[in-house]
């Protein structure tokens, strides 16, 4: 069989508000395409099947892990990452919340826990503790045991 | 992971014609979930994956007289948040609600679900239940097979080369009509169904006998099992727990388990006697509104 490799997909796509316009291979991810093509380096691979929600980031305004959408399905559409949450004029109050109630250790799945709890307040403003519990579920922390990061949240649900 | 290419057709007979072309080296692409899991894992070595999600056909959920359709390319959220859905087919919220968090939610399918075709799938045994009929297109036409009939093992189904789910669709449920589905996992979530079970009953008017019933089982097989005996035990029985309780017996002599990192024979049969007279009590509720 002869093998060729499959062509380039032109996509053209909005990241954090600024438009991108690039040539991904068919199979790269958006978590790929992301950091190794855009070069936003914030989204952080963790497991690369879904289970651990290390690289969360927000499609249309619906949260998915980007290791398991293609960079080619993003065509058109909006991205948000972890880079656009703070604002020149400060961090988002989620992130002041993680720092003040110290909701991480390692930070690797924080980017993740950020992205996917504005998801919930843009939508909840105050959500019940059961109902974070259940929204970040899909998000694996194994340092903080997930009650300060919960806290978190919370306060900044307040704010 | 093989390199593929990447094909994003607007029509049914476009996707039909790339997956006819390439056989069994390309598939078609609704959320990923599985599919870029499996392609990562080279389990599957494929030349082309198929988007589905342009096709009009694929991406629809229409709630009418006619009862129910979903396409087979809906993310779960926008089933589970179709307030009709909701309404008329709680059934159907039970199961998709529980695949995965709220990332996998937001792509995985149910058509993926069905095609994925896990003996743990949450969102087959409440399609079988609703009596839903699956919509395949392929190169030779269309046709329709019952969703009980579509997995034939694990990773198996009835599609042929060059077909595509296009929708699944279930019938307007009648008066007195109740449907639920749980499963059992040791977390409280994002977890595979060590065994689950759904149920659909019809009562008669006065909500005292049963008229009809469909019991159909997860993770206790190679496929989905529609427990047949069991369901139609309950016909033309009364209300009340001897009836209850004889059916879940038969559906647990229906499940056929095997023991693995999940559970043993004797815990999921046990699971799916405990779970059927759980649900049927849950389906009794919301017959009777």
């Amino acid at each position: 069989m002869t093998t060729t490799s499959p062509s380039m997909v032109h996509i053209k796509t909005t990241v954090n508000g600024q438009v991108h316009e690039l040539l991904v291979p068919p199979y790269m991810s958006l978590l790929d395409t992301l950091r190794e093509l855009i070069g936003l380096t914030g989204t952080k691979e963790g497991c690369l099947d879904g289970n651990c929600g290390a690289c969360t980031v927000s499609v249309n305004g619906r949260i998915v892990d980007s290791c398991l959408v293609l960079g080619a399905e993003v065509d058109g559409k909006e991205v948000d990452t972890i880079e656009g949450m703070a604002t020149p004029e400060g961090l988002h109050p989620l992130q002041q919340a993680f720092l003040e109630e110290a909701a991480l250790q390692c930070g690797i799945c924080t980017p993740g826990f950020l992205v996917a709890a504005k998801s919930l307040l843009d939508n909840e403003p105050s959500p019940s503790e059961g109902r974070i519990r259940h929204w970040l579920a899909g998000n694996l922390c194994r340092c903080t045991g997930y009650d300060k990061i919960v806290r978190a949240v919370q306060k900044a649900s307040t704010q | 992971m093989h390199p593929f290419a990447y094909v994003a057709p607007v029509t049914v007979e476009e996707a039909v014609a790339v997956l006819d072309k390439h056989g069994d080296r390309a598939r078609p692409l609704a959320g990923g979930t599985d599919l870029l899991v499996k392609t990562r894992a080279n389990v599957w070595e494929l030349d082309a994956v198929v988007d589905i999600k342009n096709i009009p056909e694929l991406m629809t959920v229409t709630v009418g007289n006619d009862g129910l359709s979903i396409g087979a390319g809906v993310p779960c959220y926008q089933i589970y948040e179709n307030s009709e859905v909701a309404a008329g087919y709680p059934c159907i919220v039970d199961g998709t609600d529980i695949i995965g968090g709220i990332q996998i939610q937001s792509r995985a399918a149910l058509g993926g679900n069905l095609c994925n075709a896990a003996p743990s799938a949450d969102g087959v045994c409440p399609l079988i239940v609703h009596s839903a009929v699956a919509h395949i297109a392929g190169p030779g036409g269309n046709r329709e097979v019952a969703v009980e009939d579509f997995c034939t093992g694990p990773s198996q189904t009835v599609l042929k080369k060059g077909e595509l789910l296009v929708s699944m669709s279930m019938p307007k449920p009648p008066a007195n009509f109740g449907a639920a589905y749980t499963r059992f996992i040791p977390r409280n979530e994002m977890d595979i169904a060590v065994a689950g079970v759904a149920v659909s009953l019809v009562l008669d008017p006065s909500g005292q006998n049963f008229e009809s019933a469909r019991i159909a089982l997860a993770s206790v097989g190679p496929v989905p099992i529609l427990a047949t005996a069991a369901g139609d035990s309950l016909a033309g029985k009364p209300v009340n727990d001897e009836s209850i309780a004889a059916a879940a017996a038969l559906a647990r002599d229906a499940a056929s388990p095997i023991t693995d990192m999940r559970g043993t024979i004797e815990q999921r049969r046990q699971l799916i006697e405990v779970l059927t007279g759980r649900m049927i009590n849950k389906a009794i509720e919301r017959a009777r509104g």
